[in-house]
């Protein structure tokens, strides 16, 4: 019994596993981007990022994710994402990419404004162009102010995939909540609460990692 | 002829006009020390020869070219603000090292940027790093700092970081050398290390613009002094004459608090 529920819960943990990286693939350019979209000098453009965000914020991942899997199938008449594991685990990704770029570029704001003018300054009047100065001198200076506040919402996200469930991706706690469903045992449960717990654990080791790799500078 | 001829520079923030009427020259390999108390356009004044700020009237020119005008403010695009600003160089009074590079490397930086935009640079690549490299050596040898090249800016001493950023900013040789309170981020000791490289700068006919408040140091080192009050030049002259001879009353004034 401990190896079949062992394998269902690696055969739900390689969807997680899935949902998280690509998330973080897609969303890590993408709230940088939507961060400089939100300096930008032209204020429509600003206005307009941020209502998007208020909205995305300001909503249930879980009501996200259904409204695009559901959606288009119900407004087009024919469904976008494929009926097969594959098709939700896009639909999970799209959205989540989406949700978790909003609060990524929010963070990258903080740290990309975190870093003093005078650095900028310095770069301007040492002849570089804007692009130079984004990327020589503000860029890894924000990356090293990100990390701490990245790393809560990476965790976070580490869990936020059980959401999936909703639309029937057969994710990790699925697995786990399975053998409840058809024979009545609750210890997979925590065993499904262990796989979290280790994964969770490798990378809070990967961002110490991380945060000690920048700490060669102040 | 003049190098550097600032004139009617005239500057707002909002409603408070923080700069009227400013003008000077400056012959080559000359020093220049601008002095006055906190909030009278010093730095306004050198931030706009820089290009960090913009003057809502007068003009800039170096070498008879005229680089800033007020009646067609940066008509050009930011290629040609570049170009523009490298006849200037500026060091900070809070030197605005770059914590991620050694000192080396922030004095190669942006001379290594530059080089990219050189012909041929991706066939001689190697070569022209190497001479980079060499040329940054040398500067922070002459601002003796041969055995610390390769700390970062934070294992250094605020005197050793401004010693730095003034070899970053010769690295690029700008015809005019700005610092802005060079020393008020330091303490006495470290000041007088930081004034001595100033002073050798000096005497190797450096062409400078130094905003300061050590006033021994303007008389000895510079050889013209400006004072600004409220924003506009109140006296200028030769060095010696302003601050020993000082001619106005405002002048008398500021200097007796020294």
């Amino acid at each position: 019994m401990f190896w079949t529920v062992t394998l269902e819960l690696l055969n739900g943990l390689a969807t997680t596993f899935q949902i998280f990286i690509f998330t973080l693939i897609f969303a890590l350019p993408l709230g940088l981007l939507l961060a400089l979209g939100t300096m930008n000098k032209w204020k429509p453009l600003r206005f307009l990022l941020q209502v998007l965000i208020w909205v995305i914020r300001g909503t249930p991942l879980m009501l996200q994710l259904i409204i695009i899997f559901y959606g288009p199938g119900l407004w087009l008449g024919h469904n976008i994402w494929k009926g097969n594991e594959a098709g939700r685990i896009t639909a999970t990704v799209v959205a989540f990419s989406i949700n978790y770029a909003c609060y990524f570029s929010v963070i990258f704001r903080g740290g990309i404004e975190g870093v003093p003018a005078g650095q900028r300054e310095a770069g301007q009047v040492l002849g570089m162009t804007r692009s130079q100065i984004f990327f020589k001198v503000t860029l890894l200076q924000m990356v090293k102010r990100v990390v701490p506040p990245l790393s809560n919402e990476v965790i976070t996200l580490v869990k936020d995939t059980s959401l999936a469930r909703i639309i029937a991706a057969y994710e990790l706690t699925f697995a786990g909540y399975s053998f409840m469903k058809s024979a009545g045992i609750t210890w997979p449960l925590f065993y499904t609460g262990v796989f979290y717990l280790v994964f969770v654990g490798l990378l809070t080791l990967l961002f110490n990692f991380v945060e000690k790799k920048l700490s060669y500078f102040r | 002829m003049a190098i550097l001829e600032v004139k009617n520079i005239e500057k707002h923030f909002g409603n408070t006009k923080v700069l009227e009427d400013v003008g000077f020259s400056l012959e080559e390999g000359k020093a220049l020390a601008i002095i006055g108390s906190s909030g009278s356009g010093k730095t306004t004044l050198l931030r706009c020869l820089n290009f960090l700020e913009t003057p809502d009237r007068g003009t800039i020119s170096v070498k008879g070219e005229v680089l800033f005008d007020g009646s067609a403010p940066h008509a050009g695009k930011e290629k040609e603000l570049r170009r523009k600003r490298l006849h200037f160089g500026l060091v900070f009074q809070s030197f605005h090292l770059f914590p991620q590079y050694t000192a080396l490397e922030n004095v190669m930086l942006a001379e290594e940027l530059l080089a990219r935009e050189r012909e041929g640079y991706k066939r001689n690549k190697r070569d022209i790093q190497e001479e980079i490299r060499r040329h940054g050596a040398e500067l922070l040898d002459r601002m003796g700092l041969k055995e610390r090249m390769d700390h970062y800016p934070h294992q250094l001493s605020g005197g050793q970081q401004q010693r730095v950023a003034i070899a970053r900013a010769l690295a690029l040789k700008p015809d005019i050398l700005c610092f802005d309170e060079p020393t008020s981020a330091l303490d006495p000791e470290l000041t007088g290390e930081v004034l001595k490289v100033i002073r050798s700068l000096a005497q190797q006919k450096t062409t400078m613009v130094i905003v300061t408040h050590e006033m021994a140091f303007a008389r000895d080192v510079a050889d013209q002094v400006i004072f600004m009050d409220g924003g506009v030049v109140v006296e200028a002259g030769e060095s010696h004459q302003v601050i020993d001879h000082p001619r106005e009353e405002r002048t008398r004034q500021f200097l007796s608090r020294y």
